[in-house]
């Protein structure tokens, strides 16, 4: 089943220097574990192709059933060099919640996780 | 049963630019013993040190002055405390013009300004190099030799111990130069609990309340989007507070009969700001784990946390410094709906155009077209802002060459009338060419930086 962040997580990001940073946290404590098994580095480093220059790091606070991922190359030289409407990267939270994961259908409906509507 | 002593520090501003009504909202609406006010992000530093260089006497957060007189009744008759990083690089004339207004409101002698000092490196900085300091850049390796003759404000991060001094030599304002925002709040949890130096686990507490606070408004409610349409009253938003024990948990609340949300969520979404990696966040005092943190529900608009841990401090302090690297200009036009966006992206093909046909090259040239991908760029999609009823064309230039960028920003109103139609929104004429003052960050030997304390009335 296809899974998109924005039904299952919420977000917040910031910026150091020309990194964001992007905490991503479950909705529910119980989607934790299907968002820390299938949004990997990896899987984050593809969505933000041509989007960031640098590689991703990623970090687990299961305590705050949260992961928290840093984008480096985000910010166009970040604070006053860059150019971008979104310098600070404080949106980039939201282009993360744009990811779609697919999760197999018997671990979706276990955990109740909602279909992604509209997504081709 | 003996009553656990409580210590309530309020977050009264979050960054230069907050909401003026919070300081004194925070005094007024509850009990609080302490005020903190952050005024410190990493670019503000040069901006005053820009301003002190044309007035001797300029230099610190002036929005201070006007907060101390909105709390001084609080602070001068209620015995409430307050502690800011607004000194900047002037904290002695940060502290005068405070200790002025209160001589002008009737107040003189009731404030015990503690002015914390040398954090500033600038006049060391040749000093320091010629010392072996090398002041490398922390992301690029780079010496700062690279740029030591556009250099315009060093400042080292200081933590806890000079505000605690403070406060032990009696002060009931402290105002800093460039100390951590977390120090603000975690220093008077220390002078009132007595955390030694080595109590990692609390100090790690302390610094973790900071950064929870050190945003205002962000963790109760504002910039929260966890079900956003539900968190009532914004426009009556309660600034955060923490009720600190000595065991070093403590609870996040907020006034009451105060708009806006204190929730796991709220609280959670401001843990997770401006992180990098949640094991070692390193301050000047310690370094904090944030993977340690539990977080739970303690009633309405209460979340308690506790379990903290730390470790202990580097023997590092991070140095922030900041230097000249170039100008920029950024303008704008707005295209309407019928294909917005099409003729905006016509516009930014012709402007390229003739931008190359004067032969101008510039270090970065960026066209984003608001509307439909300056926020999310491609993962927008290949539809976005297709159908938008108008979309804004935005582009800037940079370069180490002021002209250059001067010569841009006369070439993008002219599309007003020689480029594609149906445009708008330039009122505000021609851009303004900005001089860059980017940011080094580097490491310095904590034994290198002295702190100083002045009481003074």
């Amino acid at each position: 089943m296809k899974v998109r962040l924005l039904d299952i997580a919420h977000a917040r990001s910031g910026d150091k220097g020309d990194t964001a940073n992007v905490g991503l946290i479950a909705l529910k404590p119980e989607w934790y574990a299907p968002i820390s098994k299938y949004v990997t580095r990896d899987r984050v480093a593809a969505h933000f192709t041509g989007v960031i220059t640098g590689g991703v790091e990623r970090f687990e606070l299961p305590n705050l059933n949260a992961l928290n991922f840093l984008l480096h190359g985000a910010l166009d030289g970040g604070g006053t060099l860059s150019l971008k409407t979104d310098a600070q990267g404080k949106v980039f939270s939201t282009a993360l919640l744009r990811l779609v994961v697919d999760i197999p259908d018997a671990e979706a409906s276990t955990l109740k996780l909602p279909p992604a509507v509209d997504i081709p | 049963m003996t009553e656990k002593k409580v210590v309530r520090v309020a977050g009264a501003q979050g960054f230069w630019g907050d909401w003026l009504e919070a300081p004194r909202r925070q005094a007024e609406g509850g009990p609080v013993d302490y005020l903190m006010l952050d005024y410190l992000a990493e670019v503000t530093m040069s901006i005053l040190q820009k301003q002190k260089e044309r007035d001797p006497s300029a230099g610190y957060a002036k929005d201070f002055v006007g907060a101390m007189e909105s709390v001084l009744s609080g602070v001068a008759e209620r015995g409430i405390k307050v502690i800011a990083n607004a000194g900047g690089v002037n904290p002695e004339a940060c502290a005068a013009a405070v200790l002025e207004m209160a001589r002008a409101k009737g107040a003189a002698g009731k404030l015990r300004v503690g002015v914390v000092t040398g954090d500033n490196l600038l006049p060391r900085i040749d000093e320091l190099l010629a010392g072996g300091h090398e002041l490398k850049n922390m992301d690029t390796g780079e010496p700062l030799s690279l740029v030591r003759d556009r250099v315009i404000a060093a400042n080292a991060y200081i933590g806890s111990v000079p505000i605690v001094e403070a406060l032990t030599k009696g002060a009931n304002v402290v105002i800093t130069g460039r100390s951590t925002d977390t120090a603000l709040t975690m220093a008077p949890l220390r002078y009132e609990f007595g955390w030694a130096g080595d109590d990692w686990d609390k100090l790690a507490a302390g610094i973790i309340a900071g950064h929870i606070i050190e945003c205002g408004a962000q963790c109760s409610g504002g910039n929260c989007l966890y079900d956003w349409r539900s968190i009532e009253n914004l426009a009556d938003i309660g600034y955060p507070i923490v009720e600190a024990q000595a065991d070093g948990t403590f609870v996040v609340t907020k006034h009451p009969n105060t708009g806006g949300l204190v929730s796991v969520q709220t609280v959670s979404e401001q843990l997770v700001y401006e992180m990098g990696d949640p094991h070692s966040y390193i301050t000047p005092d310690v370094v904090a784990d944030f993977t340690s943190i539990h977080i739970a529900p303690d009633g309405k608009n209460r979340v308690r946390v506790h379990g903290i841990t730390g470790k202990p401090a580097t023997d590092k302090l991070k140095v922030s410094i900041a230097y000249r690297s170039g100008y920029k200009a950024v303008g704008s036009l707005v295209y309407a709906w019928p294909d917005a966006l099409e003729k905006a992206q016509l516009a930014d093909r012709v402007l390229r155009e003739r931008l190359d046909r004067l032969g101008l090259k510039f270090e970065q040239v960026l066209s984003e077209f608001v509307g439909a991908n300056a926020t999310h760029g491609p993962l927008a999609g290949p539809d976005a802002g297709k159908h938008a009823p108008e979309v804004q064309y935005r582009i800037g230039v940079r370069d180490a060459d002021k002209k250059k960028v001067e010569r841009f920003t006369r070439e993008i109103v002219p599309l007003v009338l020689n480029g594609p139609p149906s445009v708008t929104g330039f009122a505000g004429g021609r851009p303004k060419t900005e001089e860059i003052v980017a940011y080094w960050p580097a490491l310095i030997d904590k034994t290198v930086v002295q702190t100083k304390v002045t009481v003074l009335t």
